[in-house]
């Protein structure tokens, strides 16, 4: 289908110092660099079609686990063209790392320092100050997500599920599993 | 005062085998996202932190790069069992989803345009979207002890709802711009609560 792609391992070490540099940037978490994947992975070197990369991201956002995962998918994609399965695992462990590793590691020593200097001033006004603005960043990304239902004057079933999600999650302690297996069925059947 | 009622039922993981397994358990239920069952699991569930704690961390681990949850989670893994407690979470984490998503990317060129399918994800796509808004209204009671006050609190929350939901901005300039704003007024209500 595609044509099999040439990479050496020079080609592989650029992709992996790639990731590094853009997981340093990724403030607000991976998908914040997603745009910049796409203009180098597609655009630059040609290494993914575009319908490679939509697939990519939709098939992440759908599956269990954390959102950065479609990054694992755009390295796999990029062994699949390469050459077959074994070099899309290696695609995956090439790209996964590259984008994990920097970040977790300034990560780890900013948070040790934090918790070690706690009682600090500083510290606790971070934390005081940010503290309203991180739940209102968590209730703007739903807002986000929610914007993809459309047009809610017809589109309101699925604004409907969101909003009642929201009160019954809020409100209640019913397993989240359950709400995301009915919000499934009712797709399913193409009632929302 | 707030010091005693957080530590009243607190607890912690016991060993990396249990941080490996909640963050495994954590992650295969977090679709369109972990976060929403991230508050479920550590605060509500597995009691690790408290609703105050887990708004604190998270507000470490939103202004850092990488992703939220993954910050998370070396943050938990790191504080009580260092490194080797960062790599049983992140494992954890990673492992079954990986596998379940490479399953799914091999399905999914045969299924993508069922009908059915598309239907599936766009109902779950609507319910992960209220998830996520819940998730935050839960954690809004824990400014209620706040140092802040109600109305300062209220007025952040507002402009960064505003700012990133309905305005688009980017959220690295939020973050620095109100961020800083409310820092500097929150180091300036410390100083006033220690005079007192």
């Amino acid at each position: 289908m595609n044509p099999v792609l040439e990479l050496g391992w020079d080609d592989w070490l650029h992709l992996f110092t790639h990731f590094m540099t853009l997981s340093l940037l990724s403030v607000g978490g991976g998908i914040t660099t997603a745009p910049d994947m796409h203009r180098y992975l597609v655009d630059q070197q040609g290494w993914l079609t575009d319908a490679q990369y939509t697939a990519s991201i939709a098939i992440a956002q759908s599956a269990p686990g954390p959102n950065i995962l479609f990054v694992a998918l755009l390295g796999w994609h990029v062994g699949l063209n390469a050459g077959g399965t074994w070099l899309g695992l290696f695609g995956v462990l090439v790209c996964m790392l590259g984008i994990i590793l920097p970040s977790s590691i300034l990560v780890y020593v900013t948070a040790r320092w934090s918790h070690q200097n706690r009682e600090l001033r500083a510290v606790r006004a971070f934390k005081l100050g940010m503290a309203p603005i991180v739940i209102a960043l968590l209730i703007a990304t739903g807002w986000i997500l929610a914007s993809v239902n459309g047009d809610p004057a017809r589109h309101w079933p699925l604004w409907l599920i969101t909003v009642v999600t929201a009160l019954i999650v809020w409100r209640t302690r019913l397993h989240l599993l359950w709400l995301l297996g009915i919000g499934g069925l009712l797709g399913w059947f193409g009632l929302v | 005062m707030d010091d005693t009622s957080r530590s009243v039922e607190r607890t912690q993981p016991k060993s990396l085998t249990d941080l490996f397994l909640s963050f495994t358990v954590l992650a295969l239920q977090g679709f369109g996202g972990v976060l929403a069952v991230a508050q479920r699991e550590l605060v509500e569930r597995k009691r690790w932190f408290t609703n105050e704690e887990f708004v604190e961390e998270w507000a470490v681990a939103q202004i850092m790069p990488g992703p939220n949850i993954v910050n998370l989670a070396i943050m938990i893994g790191g504080r009580y069992f260092g490194v080797p407690g960062v790599l049983a979470a992140l494992a954890g984490m990673f492992t079954a989803p990986l596998i379940v998503l490479l399953s799914i990317a091999l399905l999914y060129a045969q299924y993508a345009s069922h009908p059915g399918v598309i239907g599936a994800l766009r109902g779950m796509g609507a319910v992960a979207a209220g998830l996520v808004v819940a998730t935050g209204l839960r954690l809004a009671s824990s400014l209620k002890n706040s140092a802040m006050g109600m109305a300062l609190n209220g007025a952040l929350g507002l402009l960064g709802f505003v700012a990133v939901a309905l305005l688009r901005w980017p959220l690295v300039y939020v973050l620095l711009g109100l961020g800083s704003v409310a820092c500097v007024l929150a180091y300036r209500k410390l100083d006033k609560g220690a005079a007192a």
